[in-house]
């Protein structure tokens, strides 16, 4: 089949916007939570997404939907855990992303019968995306981006250094309430289309590609975004080409990419010295 | 209350107590910052230094006691209070520029959006021309020397033109060129503006200095420049049988005149 031809498939088309779409919330996300250096508490919120999938298919109810309600309240516990301590809480995010992940597979276990799909969610399928899934992802995208721009001077502030935010009077709990439930909404949506084992890996590769190029952090948010879909486009490619999986192509592409940049980048700086 | 407001000091503790985790830090420390004062708050590591600062900044209440900054609760008027937080702990590839940190010392207001407007990159301008170093407003933070850091983070802290600025250890892990600069800057403000500094280096009063207070859990505080051996004998005074300096002539010749002002005042 030709790329034209390819492109002409419904399905294929339906990845493409999806591919647009995680991008842009990637890019806001994955840029904010690389300078908030909350990378370990995206994992832990990311695997705390699978109770939320098994949930879902024990209820029989709609998975995303289900998933967004349960990983924002996970994600507002492990805030109001990790507020006054930032730095030393890798334990209980680990006892949360462990007990997240263990109730989803045990739920799934427990439902009758149900067999199939369970590594869409792990692994992801951005080739079966349905259209109401689109439109949900565009609704996530236009409130993360909304808020984005809004606080946007508040955001670089309280990621700046939180401490001084707030004797400028910015409301840096708030802040970091929402950015933890823009993760979590990230997260979901990106579940779809990478698999939740993969999501931090699209959350903070972009973003530190994106770092090494840009001043501001609005640059390095349209940057990781434009890596991001990079990634998924070349990823896709890639998938149709050596007949593998989406998901698992799309993290390959970005972490091949990834090392020849960085690689390359090392090998510029010996042959000048 | 009834004293019209440009006669209230600076900053006014009364009774103040503060702990974490029923830790004390801070113990009944009453202190009066007059305005225009250079107050130098000196004591050793982990003595409260910062502590004190953050109440007066309105960052913690206190268990007992009250605060009051331009007789207010602290934290009500940002714009009026300038601080310079102790350096070392900002993320080092951090994507901002210079102007965009200093633009960071405007308090949280009614504007929001992505950009930031003409008047309030002049004043950024500003505020970098006075602590010498305009030419690097769009230069990367994270590309820096310690000492221009310093001086971009005192440049976020005058943006508002404060009446009061709080400094906590400006001069640690700067080389002494950086210092100099510093001293230059901080000695070149003057004028009007309270300026309180916290410093463990006692070697940091200087003439400019109208006030030093001495903070280890308690508060001993003098009138002039000098330090005194009654501040001495609270910082470092009655060290425990473990360490050598327990021992030592300096020591068993401060003790007395120590113990008489702060009750149980064992070093911490």
């Amino acid at each position: 089949m030709s790329l034209l031809e390819l492109l002409g498939q419904g399905f294929v088309q339906h990845a493409l916007i999806a591919a647009v779409l995680i991008s842009i919330a990637a890019g806001i996300v994955g840029a904010l939570v690389v300078v908030n250096r909350l990378v370990f508490m995206t994992g832990g919120i990311a695997h705390t997404a699978y109770g939320g999938v098994g949930t879902a298919i024990y209820l029989g109810l709609p998975v995303l939907p289900v998933t967004g309600v349960f990983t924002a309240g996970a994600a507002l516990l492990l805030g109001a855990l990790t507020r006054r301590k930032r730095e030393r809480t890798d334990t209980l995010i680990g006892v949360i992303w462990a007990a997240g992940m263990a109730l989803g597979l045990i739920l799934v276990e427990l439902t009758p019968g149900y067999q199939a799909g369970l590594m869409t969610y792990l692994f992801g399928s951005i080739l079966t995306v349905a259209t109401v899934d689109l439109w949900l992802m565009a609704g996530i995208d236009a409130v993360i981006v909304s808020l984005a721009l809004y606080y946007y001077r508040d955001l670089l502030s309280f990621s700046f250094d939180p401490v001084y935010a707030r004797t400028r009077g910015i409301p840096v709990t708030g802040l970091y309430f929402m950015l933890l439930l823009l993760v979590a909404e990230t997260v979901v949506m990106m579940i779809q289309v990478v698999g939740l084992l993969l999501v931090i890996a699209l959350l903070t590769l972009p973003p530190y590609l994106a770092q090494r190029y840009t001043r501001t952090l609005g640059g390095m948010m349209l940057l990781s975004g434009a890596f991001s879909l990079l990634f998924c486009l070349a990823g896709l490619y890639a998938s149709y080409w050596f007949d593998i999986g989406s998901g698992p192509a799309i993290i390959a592409t970005a972490c091949a990419i990834y090392l020849v940049v960085v690689g390359g980048e090392r090998l510029i700086g010996i042959a000048r010295r | 209350m009834s004293t019209p407001e440009t006669d209230q000091p600076a900053i006014v503790l009364d009774g103040v107590s503060f702990g974490f985790d029923r830790e004390p830090i801070l113990e009944r420390i009453d202190l009066v910052i007059p305005r225009g004062a250079f107050a130098v708050i000196v004591g050793p590591n982990g003595g409260g230094k910062t502590t004190l600062l953050h109440l007066i900044l309105g960052l913690y209440r206190p268990d007992a006691g009250t605060v009051r900054v331009f007789g207010d609760k602290p934290g009500r008027h940002p714009e009026r209070i300038g601080y310079v937080p102790q350096h070392g702990n900002l993320a080092p590839g951090f994507p901002a520029t210079v102007e965009q940190v200093v633009l960071m010392g405007l308090p949280h207001g009614r504007r929001h959006g992505p950009g930031f407007h003409a008047d309030e990159r002049a004043r950024a301008q500003l505020a970098l021309e006075r602590t010498g170093i305009p030419e690097l407003a769009q230069r990367p933070f994270g590309a820096l020397s310690g000492g221009q850091r310093q001086r971009v983070l005192i440049a976020r802290a005058l943006i508002t033109e404060p009446e009061l600025l709080l400094l906590d250890e400006p001069f640690s892990n700067i080389d002494p060129y950086g210092r100099a600069c510093i001293h230059e800057t901080l000695d070149g403000l003057g004028g009007t503006l309270t300026r309180v500094m916290v410093s463990h280096d006692l070697g940091i009063t200087r003439q400019a200095v109208s006030q030093v207070l001495a903070v280890n859990r308690w508060l001993v505080s003098g009138d002039g420049p000098a330090i005194t051996e009654e501040m001495l004998g609270l910082m470092y005074g009655q060290h425990g049988a473990d360490c050598p300096m327990g021992h030592s002539a300096l020591n068993a010749h401060l003790a007395p005149s120590a113990s008489s002002s702060h009750p149980g005042g064992e070093a911490r």
